[in-house]
């Protein structure tokens, strides 16, 4: 038998055939596909029983209500909660990224220590008794005024407990980062006093006069005034936004009027002098004007005229007046300060000066205007039991006002007045201007604790790192702040067990306690910290649990309320950009991009526009008018009085000339790959300016120059 | 398959002596070509038809049988298991837990089944890793609640009468793309007879197609 080349080919034509008509052909090709789109190495989340349950996100002051989606228990998805009284069902980028926060790279998986300048995990027992044993000695040694603490924000039940702690310790040298809230909080204090807070009914309000306040750019609580912007054009409402770029709140605005940067106060002082020229403030209000107001009525008339004004901050004299008279007219104005997100370093000069506008348009405590609040009462703390040590230790003068302000204490003494320093919640040697500064400060205390989840740059100085559960794996009391009309303080639950070997931030400070034993454990006898909620809330506590929330003011505050105009009325100093570099480079709040604590989740990161980083690549934004030589997208080198770094250019028509811009809360050197070493970190480039008057650093921006790589 | 081998020896015999009977050398080689051809066919053909399906599919038996018939005349029905959360969300496969109800790990009745069910899951707190039939890709979003109660649709539309079923039949895994057969559906040409034959895209747009005049968009079902 002779098997030839046709033989081949009848078994070759009829092996197609018979597949042909069998149903392989048909069959494989869809599952093929189907099998391209189920790779067996790309991974899937396992299935399971789907529920949801809710909680609050504390990933910044917004305190929006959240839906977390599971599996089997598992959080998978996060979604705004609907209704919820902050965010109406609305949620952030960095809300959804949330769960990227559990099982971030950075994140600190149990207790650690410094052994020759690495950490080692070791177990909660030994990191307490370590921490109360080097606490313990400053006590011993009557020095209990030498420990600092640092915290993020001072409201609710867990700051509550470092107060406690510090109080019960015997030191005054509590301190909190600077935000919104804390700035607000500032300016009420001195116009009105003690014990208020101020709220903004950006809502009904039908003029908004917003000194650079990032409405849509992270403000406030971000998603409440991204929401009310959106609805703004069917209320008619007008927005006129006045600051050196067009951002996007500026871009979506009536009318942005560009002004020369640091100069919003004096803006805001001459507009006050229109007002009260032209008699435009409103005489029933006045009824409570206190303490002043003759000495500052005539000083800015004297110092800020029309036409000095308008020379300093670079807007026609026109202008300044028609917008002051509009808002003055407007039935329900309201005038907001606070730049970008209104964090960091700001001044209470224009702070104070935008909320005047707001007192002289009488619009406060009405609706669609400003509310001076009583500062949020819920928490009933016992009083602190103090010893003799601690009676001693608390009554010292604080060393003081400000984290910057001790940093210079620190830097300018040969030995650390702090012996011990606790940081909560905050990252003050990222976060705050001129870091290599304040880390060489932190050197020279002698212990430092970082209660944190994170190993971010202010953790990488400490001596002991205690790590903290994060918001969805504890149970706290998250009070809404910075600016909104009402005040929601919302429970934020446990969603999963803690993925690591963390606690709740109120159980390491009870831990801490009963280790140093005596006074201190007596001070903290809960159980828990979830004991302590229960009791510390007792007044809220029942609806807290049932509802998720509890709305604290839902009327308008009372009506009348005293202003002191004796700060304004000496003309305190506008602190202006140190140097005398040709640029001012400004800072610039990008949503997208959170500049404190935590760092952005590798998802925001991956949401930075090109044009302001790619791949490590930082850009910084200059108007075509003043780039000379430079090239769009070309390398060049920014110099500061503070420091040098290579940059990418941007060409932006929208930013002033001779301004130059830069997103702030890029180039972190935490221990995370996704988030780490991308971009330059603005803060290293300004030194602080500490403006005499609040003790807070003011400074916003700084002289730069530019030139080609 | 050995009817398949005896064709095969049979045929290639049978070519051998056509072509050794006195032809030209070309008739040889077709008739050989033509006998190749057929064999080839053949093997191809009943492989396609009767052994290719056989290959792709996996069985899998379920932990234990489960009597869908016993469960309905006790429960009354097929929402004392399956039920809709009041979200809107379908409970599915029922929890261990939720057995609990009934159940307890002492067994109820001394079927071997029963014996398994509560040494095996009640007693150790365990889940029943049951195979799902009718489990739809991750990329799939399919709301219960909107077929059930918005278009008031019967359980058996999609999932025929399971309720009559006393015996658990094996779960067959397609092991390219690790889904149940019962979503290409058992026929393996994806030809129908009954609705829940077949649980493919095609099928939801058609009944879609029937029911509202329109196929839906993508993202009602892609999420
Ligand atoms: S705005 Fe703030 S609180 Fe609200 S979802 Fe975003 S990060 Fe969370």
């Amino acid at each position: 038998m002779k098997v030839d080349r046709r033989s081949f080919l009848g078994l070759g034509i009829g092996a197609v055939a018979g597949i042909a008509i069998s149903p392989v052909g048909a069959k494989l090709t869809d599952d093929f596909s189907i099998w391209t789109q189920n790779w067996p190495w790309t991974p899937v989340p396992p299935d399971g029983e789907v529920s949801y349950d809710r909680t609050v996100c504390h990933l910044c002051p917004g305190a929006c209500g959240i839906s977390v989606r599971k599996i089997d228990g598992r959080p998978v998805k996060i979604e705004g909660l609907d209704p919820y009284p902050v965010n109406n069902g609305g949620v952030c980028l960095h809300g959804i990224a949330g769960l990227q926060y559990l099982y971030d790279p950075s994140r600190v998986k149990s207790p650690m220590k410094k052994v020759n300048n690495r950490f080692v995990p070791i177990s909660w027992d030994e990191a307490l008794t370590m921490v109360a044993d080097r606490l313990g000695e400053l006590r011993n040694d009557q020095k209990p005024d030498t420990l600092a603490c640092i915290t993020g924000s001072d409201q609710g039940s867990v700051p509550g407990l470092f107060k406690h702690f510090m109080a019960a310790f015997g030191s005054p040298n509590y301190l909190t980062m600077p935000d919104l809230e804390s700035w607000l909080v500032r300016t009420a204090k001195t116009l009105h006093g003690d014990a208020y807070t101020l709220g903004f009914d950006i809502d009904h309000s039908d003029f908004i006069l917003s000194f650079g306040a990032g409405l849509i750019d992270g403000w406030g609580s971000p998603v409440a005034c991204i929401q009310t912007m959106g609805n703004r054009r069917q209320r008619q409402a007008t927005l006129v936004q006045i600051e050196p770029r067009l951002s996007n709140t500026a871009a979506s605005a009536n009318q942005w009027i560009p002004i020369n940067p640091g100069t919003e106060a004096d803006l805001a002082m001459g507009m006050c002098a229109v007002l009260l020229k032209e008699n435009l403030f409103d005489p029933v209000f006045a009824q409570g004007f206190k303490g002043g107001f003759m000495r500052f009525t005539a000083m800015v008339q004297k110092e800020y005229p029309l036409d000095k004004v308008a020379g300093v901050t670079g807007i026609s004299a026109a202008d300044i007046q028609k917008t002051a008279v509009a808002f003055a007219k407007a039935k329900m104005p309201v005038a907001l300060p606070g730049k970008g997100r209104g964090e960091g370093a700001q001044n209470l000069k224009e702070f104070a000066a935008v909320h005047t506008l707001n007192c002289l348009s009488g619009n406060v405590n009405k609706q669609g205007g400003t509310f001076v609040k009583p500062l949020p009462k819920y928490l009933n703390f016992p009083d602190p039991v103090q010893d003799a040590v601690a009676l001693k230790g608390a009554a010292a003068a604080p060393l003081a006002g400000s984290v910057q302000e001790l940093v210079t204490r620190i830097d300018k003494s040969g030995e650390s007045p702090v012996k011990a320093l606790l940081v909560y919640n905050a990252n003050p040697c990222f976060a705050l201007n001129d870091p290599s500064r304040i880390r060489a400060a932190f050197e020279k205390i002698p212990f430092k604790v970082c209660v944190t989840s994170f190993m971010d740059e202010t953790a990488m100085v400490s001596d002991v790192i205690l790590p903290v559960s994060t918001f969805l794996e504890r149970m706290e009391d998250v009070p809404s702040k910075a600016g909104l009309a009402a005040t929601v303080v919302g429970l934020s639950k446990p969603m999963i067990k803690p993925v690591f070997n963390t606690r709740s931030p109120g159980d390491v400070v009870i831990g801490m306690a009963r280790a140093l034993g005596g006074d201190m454990a007596k001070n903290f006898a809960w159980d828990s910290y979830d004991a302590c909620l229960e009791q510390v809330t007792a007044r809220i506590w029942g609806p807290l649990v049932r509802k998720g929330h509890v709305v604290l003011s839902e009327n308008l505050p009372a009506g009348s309320v005293e202003t002191d105009f004796e700060f304004l009325a000496q003309n305190p100093e506008t602190v202006k950009p140190a140097g005398d570099l040709e640029f001012t480079l400004i800072p610039i709040d990008y949503f997208r991009v959170p500049p404190t604590v935590p760092a952005p989740s590798p998802f925001a990161i991956k949401t930075v526009s090109d044009r302001i980083l790619k791949g490590t690549d930082m850009f910084v934004e200059i108007n075509p008018q003043s780039a000379k030589n430079l090239k769009d997208g070309g390398f060049a080198t920014l110099t500061t009085p503070a420091g040098s770094v290579p940059v990418r250019v941007h060409f932006n028509d929208g930013i002033m000339p001779g301004v130059i811009g830069m997103v702030k809360g890029l180039g972190h050197t935490l221990d995370n790959k996704y988030v780490s070493g991308k971009g330059v970190n603005i803060n290293a480039l300004i030194s602080p300016k500490i403006e005499p008057d609040s003790g807070m650093d003011a400074a916003f921006g700084i002289k730069a120059g530019i030139s080609k790589a | 398959m050995s009817e398949i081998e005896n064709k095969t020896e049979h045929g290639s015999m049978d070519g051998a002596t056509a072509g050794t009977a006195g032809d030209p050398k070309n008739d040889t080689g077709l008739g050989l070509g033509v006998i190749f051809f057929i064999v080839a066919f053949l093997i191809c053909f009943l492989s396609g038809w009767l052994l290719f399906p056989k290959l792709l599919y996996s069985k899998h038996e379920q932990p234990f049988n489960f009597d869908h018939v016993l469960h309905v005349e006790e429960t009354g029905d097929c929402e004392s298991c399956h039920y809709l959360r009041e979200d809107g969300t379908f409970s599915g496969i029922p929890k261990t837990e939720s057995c609990l109800d009934c159940h307890t790990d002492e067994p109820m009745g001394d079927t071997k089944d029963e014996a398994i069910f509560a040494g095996d899951y009640v007693a150790k707190e365990q889940e029943v890793p049951w195979y799902v039939y009718a489990r739809q890709p991750d990329c799939v979003f399919f709301s219960h609640a909107a077929h059930i109660n918005a278009a008031g649709m019967d359980c058996k539309s999609c999932h025929g009468p399971i309720d009559e079923t006393r015996t658990s039949r094996p779960y067959e895994e397609n092991k390219l793309t690790g889904y149940s057969r019962d979503i290409w559906g058992k026929n393996i040409w994806g030809i129908k007879k009954n609705s829940w034959d077949r649980m493919k895209m095609n099928d939801c747009a058609v009944c879609h197609e029937k029911e509202t005049g329109h196929k839906g968009y993508c993202f009602q079902c892609h999420k």
